[in-house]
């Protein structure tokens, strides 16, 4: 029997794997997530272990996938012949990617030069400005020998200014520059980008100049060319280059359609590999955790399997078995075991998100309670004290109610945003939520702040009027007054469902609103750490230990609960006068004194209020408090009885006398308990657990106040952006009114969703969150001697 | 607030949360949602008679700004 309220029954199977089928056999237990393999080598070290070279090979085939990133099906795991056809396909298809990778940036970087060589002779204009020049120099002084050159090269556009002033300056106007830019813009060969290059054409005369103007540009990375003297000669070049840029272009598409084609055929056929040498992996890695038997013939493996599937068990050895074409079956063995198992949870997508909550504080041990069942509950119900408003509840369900009805969309399920798969997982967790606030902000009425008079009000004026307390004058002559409840007919009955919508209207609003709410936190916080304790009782299965912890939780606080429901209940508006202060009651019932002005709640409560410490304390020495010798003894008798009822009914279990096939001290043996009983350990261990008890009832019950402080601050911060933001655009009238509202919503929305919905309700989660992590510390058994890891089952 | 007719709407509530909180713990279906069904109901149930034990004897009354009373006066009643 497995439920969520107590894990699952979990036994230690033996398996005995034929060394033919153990390959199939461990894929068909890991289809079926059935079992948690025991390490029975641990002494082993990584690389030493029996199959890591297949392991290795498994990784190894894992990076040549890796640049890719496609969806992924679910196909079985390979057979090792199909493991040595997917190596060699994918190692074939990774050398060709990369050869056509290398061979296309190498045309590019061509089409670059060829094209940057057209342009520079293309642009050559004043190229014949200069030819003239040259003629002229020639023609008209035959005897001075002025020989005229031209470097022509590319620089960068950035580094024009620079480059002509160096020029400039080392050159002293020996020379002639200009400066053309190019049409379009050309790849960067080194980089990548686009850049609309600079042509360049220098014309000087003289070798020194020469060498000068070449060592520049070569100092600013420029590529330069030869250019060619007569015109003849450049338009030869010009055709040459662009005939090889006609030809580069046409070799390029071909080279990115067949690379196009190779990415798709890699593309269909990578994700399944991927999922497939995934698998492979595992299944290695966990042969890795079997040990061979003396006659290597068959692996033994251990592994915990739920009571309940040994038959499915069965059923996939045999399968595997039969799937390797091997005559020998294998088969298990159900082994006794010591240590405890590791605890598992039945859990469905909607029960998961509140399990998590839950072993946020720690995982339960092996068929302890588990609060997880309740908190699915008590957590939303806690959330929506805190965050009770109609309006914001209904947003928040109608948000989760999307996420819910929309969980199958692919974009939704595997967007890999962190802070989405959080809210996502918690999609159930964010409607409950939402709905018991739409509830608890039905009972505070408010939405978005704003009272609902569903009923008639219980409050009525007329009466104050009617018995002439309250007249024109009086109005006239005083801002606030109060209505007095003891008048006849001023206060009726109570609201039927919630609070009063005269509330809302009040001054004096949060005096009420305070007092309910204070009450209220404290009642929610008893009843839920009754709950605890009564839960725990599962875990001890003993009725006497839970007694004193009972006694000591109703005895303190179940009887501030009954002061302050009596309170309600039997003091009637006339007697108002006289109602006593609850809080001054409960903190002299604890100091053993009376306080004359305190009149008391009921007869014969000063006789109560000094019993009732008394019988709740005689678990704890009251020597700090009284000096009644017969008390000191009864207390210190009943501390003991305590002690020793724990001592008996909780002893630590026996240790563990490791596994059967693993050698001696090789099992994990983080786990062992010790051999002798230390009986003052276990008893100071008892005790620290008695006083941890007792103090954590009382700081836990004032920790509960935060459930009235929460909602306060919510129901202000609400009320706060109403009557700042939204009235004033309700004020204005007509048709500007209207565009006015129409940006001032937009406002008042944003803030809304931002402030109130997602930073309130984070605030508020993470309070629920703190309060169960008390209530936990109640229900589960936290081992203060050994922080033992408790593990949770997890499957191939 | 004509006549303080909330008589009906009262006997209405609390025969409803009776039968919510009280008796409809028993009738839940015996399955695995037993006991988070029935602490549902039991939740919804104290929030609700919390609200209204606590307003069921005011030991003070609200305190209004004199407009609001004149409002409350012709509007309300």
């Amino acid at each position: 029997m497995g439920s969520i309220f107590r894990s699952e029954e979990v036994c230690l199977v033996q398996l005995f794997l034929q060394s033919g089928s153990a390959y199939n056999c461990v894929s068909e237990l890991g289809e079926l997530g059935l079992v948690e393999f025991r390490d029975l080598n641990p002494n082993v070290n990584a690389f030493q272990r029996k199959f890591v070279s297949e392991v290795r090979r498994c990784e190894e085939l894992e990076k040549t996938f890796s640049p890719l990133r496609p969806p992924s099906p679910m196909p079985p795991a390979p057979q090792p012949r199909e493991l040595i056809t997917i190596e060699e396909e994918s190692e074939r298809l990774a050398r060709e990617l990369k050869e056509v990778k290398m061979k296309q940036h190498r045309l590019r970087s061509w089409k670059t030069t060829a094209c940057l060589i057209t342009a520079k002779i293309s642009a050559s204009g004043r190229a014949h400005f200069y030819e003239f020049l040259l003629r002229f120099t020639r023609s008209h002084s035959p005897s001075t020998y002025l020989l005229l050159s031209f470097v022509a090269g590319v620089v960068h556009p950035w580094k024009v200014p620079s480059f002509e002033r160096l020029l400039w300056r080392a050159c002293r106007g020996y020379i002639i520059v200009d400066f053309r830019e190019m049409e379009e813009p050309l790849e960067h060969p080194d980089t990548g980008e686009m850049v609309q290059w600079t042509v360049f054409l220098i014309s000087f005369w003289g070798d020194q100049m020469g060498q000068k103007v070449k060592k520049i540009c070569d100092c600013f990375h420029t590529q330069t060319f030869a250019y060619p003297e007569t015109t003849a000669e450049r338009e030869e070049i010009l055709q040459g280059l662009q005939g090889r840029i006609e030809d580069i272009k046409s070799v390029l598409r071909q080279t990115e359609t067949y690379l196009q084609q190779l990415l798709v055929r890699a593309v269909a056929i990578l994700p399944e590999w991927k999922v497939k040498v995934q698998k492979c992996k595992a299944i290695q890695m966990v042969l890795n955790l079997c040990s061979p038997s003396v006659t290597d013939k068959c692996l033994i493996a251990e592994a915990w399997c739920p009571t309940g599937k040994l038959p499915e068990l069965q059923s996939a050895l045999r399968e595997g078995g039969r799937k390797s074409g091997s005559g020998v079956d294998s088969f298990y063995n159900r082994l006794p075991s010591s240590t405890p198992p590791p605890t598992l949870f039945p859990l469905n997508s909607f029960t998961a998100g509140f399990q998590n909550i839950v072993d946020a504080y720690g995982v339960a041990s092996y068929r302890e309670v588990n609060p997880a069942l309740y908190t699915i509950i008590t957590f939303p119900f806690l959330f929506a004290v805190m965050f009770g408003d109609v309006g914001h509840g209904l947003l928040m369900s109608l948000a989760a109610l999307w996420m819910v009805l929309e969980e199958k969309d692919p974009k939704l399920k595997n967007n890999t945003n962190e802070i989405w798969r959080m809210m996502f997982g918690g999609r159930y967790l964010i409607l409950l939520m939402g709905l018991f606030s739409i509830y608890t902000g039905a009972i505070y009425n408010e939405c978005f702040s704003r009272g609902i008079t569903t009923f008639n009000s219980a409050w009525s004026v007329g009466p104050m009027f009617e018995n002439n307390i309250w007249n024109s004058s009086v109005l006239g002559g005083n801002q606030d007054l109060s209505m007095d409840p003891n008048v006849t007919g001023v206060f009726s009955s109570p609201y039927p469902f919630g609070i009063d919508p005269v509330w809302s209207l009040a001054t004096n609003k949060l005096t009420f609103l305070n007092s309910y709410k204070m009450k209220m936190s404290v009642i929610i916080g008893i009843i839920h750490m009754t709950f605890g304790v009564c839960l725990s009782f599962f875990n001890y299965c003993v009725f006497l230990v839970l007694i004193p912890e009972l006694l000591f939780m109703l005895c303190l606080f179940g009887y501030l609960v009954f002061m302050v429901v009596f309170k309600w209940i039997v003091y009637t508006p006339a007697r108002s006068r006289e109602a006593p202060s609850i809080l001054i009651h409960f903190i002299d019932m604890f100091l053993f004194m009376t306080n004359a002005d305190n009149p008391q709640l009921y007869e014969g409560q000063v006789g109560a209020a000094v019993q009732l410490p008394v019988m709740s304390l005689d678990l704890t020495p009251c020597c700090f408090y009284c000096n009644n010798k017969v008390v000191i003894t009864a207390s210190s008798l009943s501390l003991w009885l305590l002690v020793c009822l724990r001592l008996h009914f909780l002893r630590p279990l026996v240790a563990d006398e490791g596994s059967v096939n693993a050698r001696q001290g090789d099992v994990e043996g983080g786990d062992a308990e010790e051999e002798e009983f230390d009986a003052a350990d276990v008893f100071m261990h008892q005790a620290i657990h008695t006083i941890e008890y007792c103090l954590g009832c009382v700081s836990n019950t004032a920790s509960y106040l935060r459930l009235w402080a929460l909602s306060l601050a919510h129901a202000q911060l609400s009320e706060v952006l109403w009557g700042m933001v939204l009235r004033l655009a309700l004020r204005w009238k007509g048709y500007v009114g209207s565009a006015v509202l129409f940006v001032i919503f937009f406002f008042f929305a944003v803030l809304t969703v931002s402030i109130l919905l997602i930073m309130e309700g984070l605030s508020a989660f993470l309070h629920a969150l703190r309060l169960h992590c008390s209530f936990s510390s109640i229900v589960q058994l936290v081992d203060l001697l050994k922080k033992k890891k408790k593990k949770k089952i997890s499957f191939l | 607030m004509v006549s303080h007719s909330l008589a009906l709407p009262m006997i209405c509530f609390t025969a409803l949360w009776g039968l919510v909180g009280v008796v409809a713990p028993f009738l839940v279906p015996k399955g695995p949602n037993r006991g988070p069904t029935q602490l549902m109901l039991d939740s919804l149930l104290f929030s609700w008679l919390i609200a209204i034990l606590a307003q069921a004897n005011p030991l003070f009354g609200p305190q209004l700004k004199n407009e609001t009373i004149w409002y409350l006066r012709y509007f309300w009643e």
